[in-house]
């Protein structure tokens, strides 16, 4: 097991390499280098000389005027031992500040989405195999499709012009507006809770319709295997038997596909959040790409994939545990 | 040689499958018994139905459906006809394990994967006895032991995956086994693992059934192992039993072409290599389209045109416990 | 995206011991010697002689027919890739044509009477009333005002796929200053139907363009993978599982914001096609891979390699043809995710860009909730995209269920 988390970690090390290297790319990419705007900003501004000085720092602390993987080194170095993320000229103020606390709420939402996914796949999964051709089951599959086939921002404008044209208010938004800048309270948790719901199943939906296919298929995969046959021959009753068996052995399959649906559900969540207008990464992440605004932007995009990429090996490691295959691997 | 009381009647046993393609008659009247304390093989091809008989005098059967029949079941004085309880009674599930346990051809997948072995036999004895999970663990290794695991409490908690094939089928023995059954039904054990494995899993399950007394049905279509450990036989081809009897008159004195036919077809030691060992010609019908009449009548060498196609040939008696169903043996104007 | 549990599908089915699926194929045992002793707890399905002849695809196609969901999302698919073909036809109006004294027109329905005298299709006519206090204009339908509309009438003058020059149009205003707002109008005043037909061509063609290439990318690098094995395919397997576990919607992001804006909407087209696929090709690679993976070992490719054949001519003449069913399911699975992955680009306004017309950019219109309450109409656009996506879901589930008619 310890062998095994090792091994884990030691493959997560090149993924959150690469990561760093498409984000520094993405920085680079567009046309006129972030140093150029910069100072084409601040000249407009009055006090010429305090800001060319300040041009000059800015160019030594990223090293703008020397070879790319330099450039890199000064960046990530200064991301991974100093927490600095570089400054965003758009807000005039270090990345770091506006990062933290968006990126906590994006995966907050994402987390809270993946339990709801779960929670409504896995019992309607096994429903939908063990009552296979059912009624239910067909609707079951019917929903999912629709589910899938409808794109997260769709569902919430259709969300949102429901609420707008029959309830008369507009959805939005994590908190009401006397919580939003407020401390961590009990009151503002509950306000966050009431919030969520929308986001959840505006984000959920494809998912769950997705793992409700997938834990079918696991089910119908396992419920005719022999071991079952083995265990009914026992004596044991019919739903004893189920969740023993076949549900326990189909259960790794579906916890293991952590690995694509958190993913999808913090890909799904920047661009809900962003029709949604929720305080997450999402509207953020889209301005300062428009205004190119890039340390923003390209540590927005790193810091999602590697929290993505971490939360993927917290799951593989709880696999793990469940799984004895893996675990004496 | 039908001394012994009999644990299991089956008489006109049909089993069928209901498909989107129509119905398949996988057991098509089946009658056999098995002795209690003794050794009924059945042995027959591929797609014979002797899975399906196995299955359901469990009530395993599932998705087919007995549709008629009955399966007699002596316990203690008492007559349970197995084929009228519902397959998910509580009744028959107290059968299922108890009374009468089964082990299965694949060793690899009969065991989850997920649960150790030990857990899977421990469930087994604590659904049968009240008794405390510390007992069960004694007995389970205990069982663990008479199989002839090694170091059989180390073993306990080892899962599937460490074991080798014929390891795993004597931990399915051991699970069957454990809550000492009176009927032990082996679906074809041998037939996924290694000869000399093979041989080990034989001489196991004559041994256990020597201590414990326990009838074993033994599904086979592997003539040889049926000549090592058979009391009774039973032949079957598209779910009918053609031709049953003890080992010996089987063996040495077939009355129906089928078993005949079987019989050839077993290679022997000293022949010529010129010889060309016998085979039954054509293939096993389709279950879709099953002959009329006696249904080994399209890859008979003694077909009676007009008469094997016709009749459904009655079953003719040679002595107690011992039939063939083949019109060679009924007398012309005897056919109703 | 769409979840796919190929390989377990074939390798597991043979362990499934008591399983008989009811939607198993005519020949569901047909070439399944290995497991001779398994048949008698197995029911054999109808195997006649028809049955016994019939080609893969044959084969393939009875058992997609079966498939009721799946045929009439094929249905529909075809009847999408009609539309993006003949658009000019199609469309009543180019794409672009504006009247602003018709802003959020409201749709008109297509009524079958008397007009100016002769029987014939129309319109009704728009009465506008203006809200002095917001100013804002309402359109009312106009029961008195008919306009005579008719079937390839004259209309604005295009030229069919940029080359046949034509003026006929499915249905238009038999005079052009007629308003005909079928599916309403938009702020400036277009005609809705019209550029939700044009957009089918550019968010369709987006789908077939962009598999296109993660196709070849997917087969290129799924072939060596699964083909050679070892060391190169641990390297893709690592590219393809680092592709898998980043969100992919901020990384297209970051990517079709570099996009210039000053490029022609041609370039940008390509371009945005071009990220989606360097993205995409992961799933058919898998595909591919898992395939060739299953395929080296299968007895036919041995007998082909112990017969002298080339490695090319094993991999193009024995294993391709026997996967090419598997290809053709999941690119039909593929192509709608990519149809969503633009879609949602175009609606944040860093995919594709007015003029050109995608139902992504039609969907942008729609972002504002002020503007959709006054103009529910502007969702069609996303009527059309899960119209679309579900048609080809449905679709590409009965392929792959049919891919394996011996499964």
């Amino acid at each position: 097991m310890f062998a095994y988390i090792l091994k884990r970690l030691l493959y997560t090390i090149p993924t959150l390499f690469a990561i760093s290297i498409m984000s520094f790319i993405i920085i680079q990419l567009p046309p006129g280098d972030y140093f150029s705007v910069l100072a084409s900003k601040m000249a407009k501004e009055s006090d010429t000389i305090a800001n060319t000085a300040a041009l000059e720092a800015m160019g030594a602390r990223y090293g703008l005027n020397e070879p790319l993987y330099v450039q890199y080194w000064k960046w990530i170095s200064g991301i991974v031992l100093r927490g600095d993320f570089g400054q965003s000229f758009e807000y005039n103020r270090p990345v770091s500040v506006l990062l933290w606390d968006r990126l906590g709420l994006t995966f907050l939402l994402s987390f809270s989405t993946l339990i709801f996914v779960w929670a409504v796949s896995f019992p309607i999964g096994i429903y939908s195999a063990v009552r296979k051709y059912s009624i239910g089951d067909y609707l079951g599959t019917f929903i999912g499709f629709v589910g899938l086939a409808i794109p997260n921002f769709l569902m919430a404008l259709v969300l949102m012009y429901v609420s707008f044209k029959y309830f008369g208010r507009s959805v939005g938004g994590l908190f009401s507006p006397e919580f939003v800048n407020a401390e961590w309270s009990w009151a503002r948790l509950m306000d966050f809770l009431a919030h969520l719901w929308i986001p959840v199943i505006v984000l959920g939906t494809a998912g769950t319709a997705g793992l409700i296919r997938i834990m079918r298929a696991n089910m119908l995969d396992e419920i005719y295997k022999p071991y079952v046959v083995t265990a009914r021959a026992k004596g044991l009753s019919e739903i004893r038997l189920l969740f023993k068996y076949p549900v326990r052995v189909a259960l790794n399959p579906f916890i293991s596909t952590v690995g694509w649906v958190l993913p999808e559900l913090v890909s799904g969540a920047t661009i809900t959040a962003i029709v949604l207008s929720l305080p997450t990464t999402g509207p953020l992440l889209l301005r300062s790409l428009i205004s190119q605004d890039m340390y923003l932007a390209g540590s927005f995009i790193m810091m999602l994939s590697v929290l993505t990429v971490l939360g993927t090996l917290i799951s593989d490691i709880l696999l793990a545990w469940l799984d004895p295959r893996i675990r004496f691997k | 040689m039908h001394d012994t009381t009999p644990l299991i009647e089956v008489n006109g046993l049909q089993t069928q499958f209901f498909t989107d393609e129509g119905v398949v008659r996988s057991v098509e009247g089946v009658d056999f018994t098995i002795p209690a304390g003794k050794t009924l093989c059945v042995v027959g091809e591929s797609g014979s139905g002797k899975s399906v008989t196995a299955r359901s005098i469990l009530r395993i059967e599932n998705p087919g459906r007995i549709v008629g029949g009955e399966i007699l079941y002596h316990k203690d004085g008492e007559v349970i006809d197995l084929a009228r309880i519902g397959p998910k009674t509580r009744q028959i599930r107290q059968i299922r394990g108890r009374d009468i346990a089964m082990i299965f051809q694949e060793p690899m997948s009969a065991l989850s994967p997920v649960h150790t072995i030990g857990d899977q036999i421990v469930e087994a004895l604590t659904l049968h006895f009240p008794i405390s999970k510390d007992e069960a663990k004694r007995r389970a290794i205990e069982v663990l032991g008479r199989v002839g695991i090694p170091k059989a409490a180390d073993r306990f908690g080892a899962y599937t995956f460490e074991l080798s094939g014929g390891m795993r089928q004597r931990v399915c023995i051991a699970m069957a086994l454990s809550c000492e059954p009176r009927l032990l039904i082996a679906d074809e054990p041998t037939t996924a693992l290694d000869v000399t494995t093979q041989a080990n899993i034989l001489d196991l399950i004559a041994d256990l059934q020597k201590e414990t007394g326990m009838a074993v049905m033994f599904i086979t279509h592997d003539l040889g192992v049926v000549a090592e450990i058979a009391d009774e036989v039973a032949v079957m081809y598209l779910g009918q039993v053609m031709e049953r009897g003890d080992v010996d008159s089987i063996f040495h004195d077939p009355k129906h072409p089928y078993t005949r036919a079987l019989l050839d077809s077993i290679p022997r030691l000293g022949q010529r290599g010129a010889h060309r060992l016998a085979s039954i010609r054509g293939m096993v019908p389709h279950p879709f389209d099953r002959p009329s009449g006696c249904p080994f009548h399209t890859r008979c060498d003694s077909y009676m045109p007009g008469r094997c196609n016709r009749i459904d040939p009655p079953a003719v008696s040679f002595g107690p416990g011992r039939e063939a169903k083949c019109l060679l043996h009924t007398k012309e104007e005897g056919v109703a | 995206m769409t979840p796919t549990k190929t390989t377990s599908d074939v390798t597991d089915s043979r362990d499934a011991g008591l399983a008989i699926p009811a939607d198993d194929p005519p020949t569901s045992r047909r070439h399944d010697d290995r497991d001779i002793d398994r048949a008698d707890d197995l029911p054999v399905a109808n195997e006649d002689r028809t049955v016994l002849v019939a080609g893969q695809w044959k084969l393939i196609w009875w058992k997609f027919r079966k498939h009721k969901l799946a045929m009439l999302g094929g249905i529909i698919t075809l009847f999408i890739y009609f539309v993006a073909v003949f658009v000019e036809i199609l469309a009543p109006f180019p794409p672009d044509q504006y009247n602003s004294t018709y802003p959020y027109a409201p749709p008109q329905s297509l009524h079958l009477g008397q007009v100016e005298g002769e029987f014939g299709l129309y319109v009704n006519g728009y009465a506008v009333s203006f809200d002095p206090e917001t100013l804002a204009r309402t359109f009312v339908i106009d029961e008195e005002v008919r306009h005579p509309v008719s079937l390839f009438a004259k209309g604005a003058p295009y030229r069919l796929w940029g080359l046949i020059p034509m003026e006929r149009h499915l249905i238009a205003p038999d005079d052009p200053s007629h308003p005909m707002y079928l599916l309403g109008a938009d702020r400036l005043g277009r005609d809705m139907l019209s550029r939700l037909i044009h957009g089918t061509r550019i968010s369709m063609s987006i789908g077939l363009i962009g598999v296109a290439i993660s196709l070849f990318l997917g087969v290129l690098l799924g072939g060596i993978s699964g083909y050679y094995g070892g060391a190169t395919d641990n390297l893709i397997q690592r590219v393809i599982e680092f592709l898998n576990s980043i969100p992919k919607i901020p990384l297209w992001m970051g990517l079709a914001a570099a996009i210039p804006l000053s490029l022609p909407p041609l370039h940008v087209y390509f371009l945005i096609t071009l990220i989606l696929s360097l993205i995409g090709w992961t799933g058919l690679a898998r595909v591919v891979r898992g395939r060739f993976f299953s395929l080296k070992t299968e007895d036919f490719v041995t007998a082909a390699r112990l017969d002298g054949n080339s490695e090319l001519r094993i991999i193009m003449r024995h294993m391709v043809p026997s996967f090419t069913s598997h290809i053709i399911a999941s690119i039909s699975l593929a192509i709608p995710s990519m149809i969503l992955a633009e879609t949602s680009l175009s609606f944040l306004g860093i995919g594709l860009r007015p003029p050109v017309v995608s139902w992504g950019v039609l969907l942008e219109e729609a972002q504002n909730v002020r503007s959709i309450a006054q103009a529910p109409w502007l969702f069609w656009p996303g009527a059309a995209v899960v119209v679309a996506v579900l048609a080809m879901n449905f679709l590409g589930d009965g392929l792959r269920d049919a891919a394996d008619p011996y499964a």
